[in-house]
């Protein structure tokens, strides 16, 4: 051991020389740790360990060559870290109490969606072209009660594994849904047949290796259609503390954070599914919740069990979606025309940008 | 209203019916429409100058009739029905020299109106399903038009019983499969007879009546989605295409390669023009964005946020839009100085402008909010 460690002091002197160029970080990383402990002179009792403090002032730990010695070091110095950060947080709790009232409040978590750069197409509610557009887009006859959502629920061809239960699931939350195997039919012919037959939308599950990973949405007689992915999917039977099986009862439908344009178009998608009159009796929501372009799906049965306290009860499944792209008209990805397309790299290059 | 059309330097129709006036060197978006009459019958499907002077806008409707924009007045002067709601809406829209009009529908009927009356003085037959239309910049009789299973035709005004051109269909493939036709878009190349076309099969092809050769004479590719919309640059030596996912590039017409792509869009272009003097080319389309981008250094100049879907789009020529650096206008512009304010301005941008995109981007949102505050009649 004595041995390795001489030479590893010697190396690194060698190194010192040629490294302090390259590697200012690791020098920065020593030499910070060495100097919190000046300002905090109180705290000597934390500097138990003499061989830290024999160390040369640039030394880092990575340069330690012996694994076992390296590994000790390391969490000696982790320890110490965490030591000080704690008396660091004590002191300003203490500090907190003492000051009492006159406390500065507390500092508001810096998170990426309250740090969002401002998007120029969130919707005002005041605004009448949008009111207009909105009032007279494909979903103006669902939001006007003129018909009623019929929904078809398909696969991707010779559905496998876990899918076909996903929409057996899926059509068990939305009132109105017959799941139906796709039987190698192409879309472009099975839209016309549902229109039909009164359909207002068609929902196509597609997997990839047995598990469900893309969602085609597509609002009949004429579009829009929204392409997801689909993840992280939960069926009921893998839920902890679920409820009972769902009932029949059309749920009430919560959609949070669609603020943009097109969040607004897709909210809308979301909501037309659902039947329009919610029966409170079944006391089951349905939740769609977007956070940083995630769409998470929950659906839920809540209890009031008294005034003030009311419990709520997953019933699943659970699944994240993410838009890939809203395309004008039914399901044509060859010549349809995109309204927005997800394109990577592009759109995602800033973290604090979202579109929806 | 008056004095905020004359601002503007770009116009577009939506597909809510309103007419759009920007102006970008004010930073400025108008609507020229009140809110309580709009209906969707009145979706702007085409734009054009009504003269060469740009006093007066044409809007071709849905439903349709022809509207006359006085940007003198900011008001519309005067609306004719020249076409049926029966046989599609307008594909191509254009006025004659000495006040007359041409319009094309999509059921593929070129007809040219007099000033006034009711009745067409020509009527023509472009074939089936016409997806553009448009007139010869230099011969004001020459009319090309083009659609879907419908090849390139050129006809002549003066005698229009048979076409002057008429584009053969493509070679078979090695397969010796029948290719199918698509115009999608088309131009007329300035100093030649010969014009350009971009297609729904992600083609871009140049025709060239002079020749024998009916076949395209030139045919580029680019991407693997429709190409919607086409617009030549000033010089003519390469055009600008935009397909149906907001992909846009610059093709080069010597060897068909691309030059250059212009990122940015997130939706299908609708519309796609390029500034007549200026490097500048302007896009609009789904995503409700008006984009303008520098032809030389391809970066995103303007972004506007316009409430409602774009169909169509239309720069003036005269205004300058705050941007790009030609440096041969640098010269007249210092002389000019004096009388115009605005233009002076706009060159001022110039200092501010080629730094990074994302940059500008904030920019223009900043200007945005400033707005909003304002309250201006956004």
């Amino acid at each position: 051991m004595d041995f390795t460690e001489v030479s590893v002091s010697s190396d690194s002197k060698g190194k010192k020389k040629n490294k302090k160029g390259k590697s200012g970080n690791h020098a920065k990383g020593g030499q910070s740790s060495r100097v919190e402990p000046k300002l905090e002179e109180r705290q000597k009792e934390t500097k138990m360990e003499p061989e830290a403090s024999s160390f040369p002032p640039t030394f880092s730990v990575s340069e330690i060559k012996n694994k076992q010695r390296r590994h000790l070091m390391f969490m000696k110095l982790k320890q110490e870290k965490r030591k000080q950060k704690m008396q660091l947080k004590k002191k300003k709790k203490k500090e907190r109490e003492a000051l009492g009232d006159k406390a500065p409040p507390k500092e508001v978590p810096k998170t990426i969606e309250n740090q969002r750069v401002y998007d120029e197409t969130t919707v005002d509610p005041e605004d009448e072209e949008v009111a207009f557009d909105e009032g007279t887009d494909e979903f103006s006859a669902y939001f006007n009660g003129l018909t009623n959502p019929q929904v078809l629920i398909t696969t991707s061809d010779r559905p496998r594994g876990r899918t076909m239960r996903f929409c057996r699931q899926l059509a068990t939350v939305i009132p109105n849904a017959h799941v139906y195997y796709r039987k190698g039919l192409a879309l472009k012919r099975i839209i016309p047949q549902c229109v039909a037959r009164n359909f207002t939308y068609l929902m196509v599950v597609n997997e990839d290796r047995q598990v469900p990973n893309g969602l085609v949405l597509c609002h009949l007689p004429d579009g829009p259609t929204a392409h997801f992915k689909v993840s992280n999917v939960r069926l009921r039977k893998e839920i902890k503390r679920r409820g009972k099986d769902p009932t029949e009862h059309s749920p009430e439908v919560i959609l949070n954070n669609f603020s943009t344009r097109l969040g607004h178009s897709i909210g809308r998608l979301f909501a037309a599914l659902f039947p329009q009159d919610p029966q409170f009796v079944g006391r089951q929501v349905a939740t769609f919740h977007n956070q940083r372009d995630f769409i998470f799906f929950r659906f839920h049965r809540y209890i009031f069990k008294n005034e003030k306290k009311v419990g709520i009860q997953e019933l699943g499944p659970r699944f994240t979606l993410k838009l890939r792209s809203l395309q004008k008209g039914t399901f044509d990805s060859k010549f349809g025309e995109y309204e927005w397309v997800l394109k990577r790299h592009e759109m995602d290059a800033c973290r604090r940008k979202f579109q929806l | 209203m008056g004095e905020h059309s004359r601002l503007c330097s770009v116009w577009l129709g939506s597909e809510t019916g309103i007419l759009k006036g920007v102006s970008l060197s004010h930073r400025q978006a108008f609507n020229f429409c009140s809110v309580n009459q709009l209906s969707r019958d009145q979706e702007v499907r085409v734009l054009a100058w009504s003269d060469p002077t740009q006093s007066e806008l044409l809007l071709g409707l849905v439903d349709g009739s022809v509207r006359t924009f006085s940007l003198e007045k900011g008001v519309f002067t005067e609306s004719r029905s020249l076409g049926d709601p029966v046989e599609g809406c307008f594909s191509g829209l254009e006025p004659l020299p000495g006040g007359g009009l041409l319009t094309c529908t999509e059921s593929g009927t070129v007809r040219v109106w007099a000033e006034t009356g009711t009745e067409p003085v020509t009527e023509l037959s472009a074939g089936t399903s016409v997806c553009r239309m448009r007139r010869s910049p230099v011969d004001a009789q020459r009319v090309a038009a083009g659609g879907k299973e419908n090849g390139l035709k050129i006809f002549d005004l003066q005698n229009p019983e048979r076409p002057v051109f008429t584009a053969k269909n493509l070679r078979d493939d090695w397969l010796d499969l029948r290719r199918p036709h698509w115009v999608r878009d088309l131009a007329f190349l300035p100093d030649s007879q010969k014009v350009v076309t971009c297609t729904g099969y992600h083609q871009v092809h140049v025709f060239d009546p002079a020749t024998p050769q009916r076949r395209p004479v030139l045919e580029a590719e680019f991407g693997d989605l429709p190409l919607t919309a086409l617009s030549l640059v000033p010089d003519g030596s390469a055009v600008v295409v935009g397909n149906t996912q907001g992909q846009m590039a610059i093709l080069d017409l010597r060897k068909g390669r691309v030059r250059g792509a212009l990122k940015g869009l997130s939706g299908g272009v609708r519309g796609l023009q390029c500034h007549a003097s200026r490097p500048l080319v302007a896009s609009c389309g789904l995503d409700r964005f008006l984009r303008v981008h520098g032809l030389e250094d391809r970066t995103l100049q303007h972004k506007v946020y316009l409430k409602s879907r774009l169909n169509c789009l239309l720069l003036s020529s005269k205004d300058l839009l705050g941007g790009g650096g030609a440096s041969g206008e640098g010269a007249e512009l210092e002389e000019v100085k004096d009388e115009e304010d605005d233009v002076w301005d706009a060159l001022e941008q110039v200092e501010e402008q080629p730094s990074k995109r994302k940059t500008t981007e904030e920019e223009m949102q900043t200007e945005r909010k400033k707005k909003k505050k304002k309250g201006g009649g956004v």
